[in-house]
């Protein structure tokens, strides 16, 4: 379990994250929604260890992982799937995925685990990965990062821009990963996406979350949308 | 491109490079002496510019490291060949291990100052010991030590084949590295260093790792160059040879494992044809440099890798 309190977090003189309590259950999708600038992004880099967090703390199953180094943390069992994908375009599709497997010593099984749940990817492994649809691409980023064996999976807008065929196949990997038992922290937007994955809801205004919701209780007019989204 | 095909090329390059050093007259086959001593020096740069991203103007120091870590104890101790090959390589790897790691704590543009400042300071300390360092005149390496198994490397034919040895194995292990998980650490590093760091990866550590091996190979290029051509000098510390390994690999193609070769010969015959016409040399070598940027901006490999050969590595 991924549980964050207090969380104070910024870039330079600006404190974006005005003390955040969140918490991300094993075999749960946890939403976080929000409007632009509400600190979204910046709530993930800080789980992660790229931006330090000012004040508070953040246990990953008890122990404490604020303040690691950022390329300790996804030793510690998490995952980050950023918005764009950012790939590492000239490799192939395998050598990403090689990459991605370089924490876990290249378990053949999690490789073979991964390409179960994007068959896809299995057809595309010789293919350079800035050749590929944005879907695929969304694919292998979500991948490499599973090569990684998370406790906590956190995607970043992963339907962004893509199609509504990709969209659902996003979607089932999502569920199926939560079958597993992993953590997932989404960042989305679609209301209707949300609705589909999510157990419970975050949103978040002015760098803190401001109500959380069992997803059953929303429906997609909830007052909650209109609030913190504007949809 | 399968893996055996592009071992299988890069073997037909060095076998056509053997071929070409024994079958041509002596000034042609002394210049490709000296071409692969250089395209030595442009294999590690190309590592750490190329692969890894690190672009450096601190190169110079590593190659002269090499140079003084051989002819030092070959000219003050007599030492022969062999260890002094070896000195120059390990002089090498550890400035690039103490510069890099005070270095590596910036990038981008402040990288490029702070390894400038690093190699003038390295320079101008060569003149400063110069009762040590010969100073600004150098030394030449004394002939006994420029002798491996008996025969002189004064001579063209055995001059050609160590200079082809050491530039095969410089080859061989570049390529056996950036075919490796290391490679495609290097080129994620080159990336994204972000990306790269979410997977896990130290990238400090990493690229440190990656300028100690160019510094290896700078430093056994400096020394190889030394004990070849037999002499030592400060000048080739300066930033003229930092400049020049970084126009090898623009030339040969940035991240490519033979754009290296390709890109010291192009420069070396570019400047040997430029001389001869005219005391402006430069601003004729500048002109084809520019010519070259408009129309193969990736480099001759670069552009071979874009439109024929997409995995050549």
């Amino acid at each position: 379990m991924l549980e964050l309190k207090g969380i104070r977090a910024g870039y330079g003189a600006v404190t974006v994250l005005q003390g955040v309590d969140f918490t991300a259950k094993s075999g749960e999708v946890t939403c976080i929604m929000g409007r632009n600038g509400a600190g979204k992004t910046t709530l993930l880099k800080t789980i992660m260890g790229l931006v330090a967090p000012r004040a508070g703390e953040i246990t990953l199953e008890g122990a404490v992982i604020s303040g690691l180094p950022a390329h300790q943390v996804p030793g510690r069992g998490l995952a980050w799937v950023p918005q764009g994908r950012r790939l590492f375009g000239p490799l192939t599709v395998a050598e990403n995925l090689e990459i991605g497997g370089l924490l876990g010593g290249h378990k053949p099984q999690v490789k073979e685990r991964v390409l179960e749940l994007f068959p896809r990817l299995r057809e595309r492994l010789n293919q350079q990965a800035s050749t590929l649809s944005g879907g695929e691409q969304q694919m292998l980023a979500i991948a490499r990062g599973l090569c990684l064996e998370p406790k906590v999976l956190l995607l970043d807008e992963p339907t962004e821009g893509l199609q509504p065929s990709m969209i659902a196949l996003i979607r089932d990997s999502v569920l199926q990963l939560k079958a597993t038992g992993v953590a997932v922290v989404l960042v989305e937007q679609r209301v209707e996406a949300v609705l589909q994955m999510a157990d419970q809801v975050a949103f978040m205004a002015q760098g803190a979350i401001r109500a959380m919701v069992v997803a059953q209780q929303l429906s997609p007019n909830a007052p909650e949308f209109a609030e913190f989204v504007g949809v | 491109m399968t893996g055996g095909r592009i071992w299988a090329l890069h073997l037909a390059v060095l076998v056509a490079l053997l071929a070409a050093g024994l079958l041509l007259p002596g000034y042609h086959s002394t210049n490709l002496a000296r071409i692969l001593v250089l395209a030595t020096f442009a294999l590690g740069y190309n590592l750490a510019f190329g692969y890894t991203g690190l672009l450096s103007l601190g190169h110079a120091m590593f190659f002269a490291a090499g140079m003084y870590g051989a002819g030092l104890p070959a000219w003050h101790w007599g030492w022969e060949a062999g260890p002094a090959l070896l000195t120059g390589a390990a002089a090498g790897g550890l400035l690039a291990l103490l510069a890099g790691s005070l270095a590596l704590r910036t990038a981008g543009v402040s990288f490029m100052i702070v390894t400038l400042m690093f190699a003038q300071a390295f320079a101008l300390s060569l003149l400063y010991f110069s009762d040590w360092t010969g100073g600004d005149d150098g030394f030449a390496v004394p002939t006994t030590a420029r002798l491996v198994f008996g025969h002189a490397l004064s001579a063209d034919v055995p001059r050609f084949l160590a200079a082809w040895g050491v530039f095969a194995l410089g080859l061989v292990i570049a390529l056996a590295l950036v075919c490796s998980r290391f490679g495609r650490v290097m080129v994620a590093l080159r990336e994204n260093e972000e990306r790269a760091r979410m997977l896990g990866i130290n990238p400090y550590r990493a690229k440190l790792q990656v300028l100690v091996i160019s510094g290896i190979y700078s430093g056994v290029a400096g020394a190889a160059y030394a004990l070849l051509f037999g002499y030592v000098g400060s000048s080739f510390a300066s930033i003229q040879y930092s400049i020049l390994p970084m126009l090898y690999v623009l030339l040969g193609g940035a991240g490519t494992v033979l754009g290296g070769v390709i890109g010291a010969a192009g420069i070396f015959y570019l400047t040997e044809w430029a001389t001869a016409l005219t005391s402006a040399w430069l601003f004729l070598v500048g002109l084809a440099l520019v010519v070259l940027v408009l129309f193969l901006p990736k480099g001759v490999l670069g552009w071979v890798r874009a439109k024929l050969w997409r995995n050549l590595p």
